[in-house]
This record gives C-alpha cells, structure tokens and sequence, in this order.
C-alpha cells in the first residue's frame, strides 16, 4: 500500500480544513469582512478538489451520506483520524 | 498524530486533557451546551463552531494518549505510577485528570446569562493554555511538543474570538436592555 502517497494526500486536506476553521472562527466575530469571504470561499473551492482527488483514489473520507462507495463498503476501510 | 517513542509517565500527565478540568471534553460540551441561551446568532454561531473544534481536538488528545502507551505492559505502567490505570483499563482510555480523578460535569458552568458564560469561557481558555504550557514543559519529545503547541495555539485564538464576542453581546446588552436592579430586561 502506498501510504506516502496517502498521508501527503490527506496531510494537504488537513491543512486546507485548517484554513476554512480559522477563517471560519474569524468571520463569525467579522461576518462584514469580504476579503475574509474571498479567501473563505478559496479554501472551500480547493478542499472540494483535494477531497474529491482523495476520495477517487482511496475512498471516503466521511460517511453518513458525505461520501459515495465503492462495492464491498468501504468505509471500514479507511484510515481514521485517531490512526494516522 | 506522532510521537517519537511511548512514553507512559507522560501519558498519565496529558490524559489531563482529556477528562480534566481544563481538558478538550469539558471545553467542547461547556460551548456545545452554552450556545443554546446566547442572545443572538453569531453568538450561537462562534460556541457551535469553536465546541466543535474542541471535540476533534479531543480526538486529537485520545490518539496522543494512545500512542504514547503502544506496547506498554503491566511492569511499564507500573514504572510509571500509573497502574492503577493499567488495572483498571488497559490500554482503553478513560476521562480523568493527571491525578486520576474522573471527569464531573461539575467542571461546566451554565449560568444562563451570555456575559458570565463568555467570561467563565474566556477563563477556561487561560486555563488549558497554561495547562498546555505545563505539559510542553514536561516532554522533551519534539513530535509531542509540536502537538501541544499546536492546541496551545487554538487556545489563544478562542480566547481571541470569545472575547470579540463578550464585547459585542455587553454592547447588545446595554442597547437593548435595561437593568432593573437585579437583572437586565429587555427595553
């Protein structure tokens, strides 16, 4: 299995939704701040694309009805967060 | 999540923040509960969304811990001081502080009142900061500092936020309430 691959993958997706809780946390006490909304919406574009990269390849990265999978389930397959 | 090797005696110290007084449980379920009776929804909005960092940073400690106590047997724990934990729970983890006390809802205020809950709220992310600041002081593990100061980080940027927030909620208060000797009502 190659995991390098993996954990540079979901280490991006990590960081990336380090981004959007920050600026997220920000615009609750700035919601009137457009640039803060500017970058918001970047991050949010770019995680989109991170995840749907990952996902094509290693499966999902959520379940409760986030995500699609492939046949068997496989979500009991992924790598959990408390596991990496 | 990585740590460079076990280490069992720090286990025992950073379970704090798990099941402690200042710990990640106690600061999530203290925002997810308080949001319900602030005034107004950015209020709602911050203690939701900062409530809900704290449960991943929860996760974040429990993997830590677990970590820190992979391959650790019996004599291991007991070199440590920590059999106690070893006897009664083995590698599962369990809420307590680093004196084994276990988690109490009695570490959650509810007042009801959106300035005191943001004051207690700004208090209790002074207290795990410094909390955090004694642990990174105790390992010389950079894996585990780099975790630590990462957490400690968050604390000094909640604290940023709820006190934006309590600035806005005294502003809120004095424009459209009025205080009748011994609570404020609405004007």
């Amino acid at each position: 299995m190659n995991c390098e691959k993996q954990l540079a993958m979901l280490k991006r997706i990590q960081e990336m939704e380090f981004v959007a809780v920050e600026l997220n946390l920000y615009l609750d006490t700035h919601p009137c701040d457009e640039d803060a909304i500017n970058d918001y919406n970047c991050a949010v574009d770019a995680l989109c694309k991170l995840k749907k990269e990952y996902e094509e390849e290693y499966g999902p990265l959520m379940n409760f009805g986030f995500s699609y999978s492939d046949k068997p389930w496989q979500w009991i397959e992924s790598p959990w967060p408390w596991e990496m | 999540m990585r740590v460079s090797c076990p280490d069992v005696k720090f286990a025992k110290m950073v379970i704090t923040q798990y099941g402690g007084p200042d710990g990640e449980l106690s600061a999530s379920l203290r925002y997810l509960n308080q949001r319900y009776s602030m005034p107004f929804n950015k209020a709602k909005a911050l203690l939701t969304d900062i409530g809900t960092e704290e449960l991943a940073h929860m996760e974040m400690i429990a993997a830590l811990v677990y970590k820190l106590i992979q391959g650790a047997d019996c004599e291991d724990f007991k070199a440590a001081g920590w059999e106690g934990q070893y006897v009664q729970h083995d590698h599962g983890l369990f809420w307590t502080d680093a004196n084994g006390v276990p988690w109490t809802a009695k570490y959650i205020a509810a007042l009801g009142d959106p300035i005191t809950d943001l004051t207690e709220d700004m208090a209790a992310e002074q207290k795990a900061r410094t909390t955090y600041e004694h642990l990174i002081e105790c390992t010389d593990d950079p894996c585990v500092k780099d975790t630590l100061r990462f957490l400690w980080e968050r604390e000094v940027v909640h604290f940023q936020r709820f006190g934006e927030m309590l600035n806005e909620v005294n502003e809120y208060m004095g424009k459209c309430h009025i205080w009748n000797g011994h609570k404020f009502e609405k004007k």
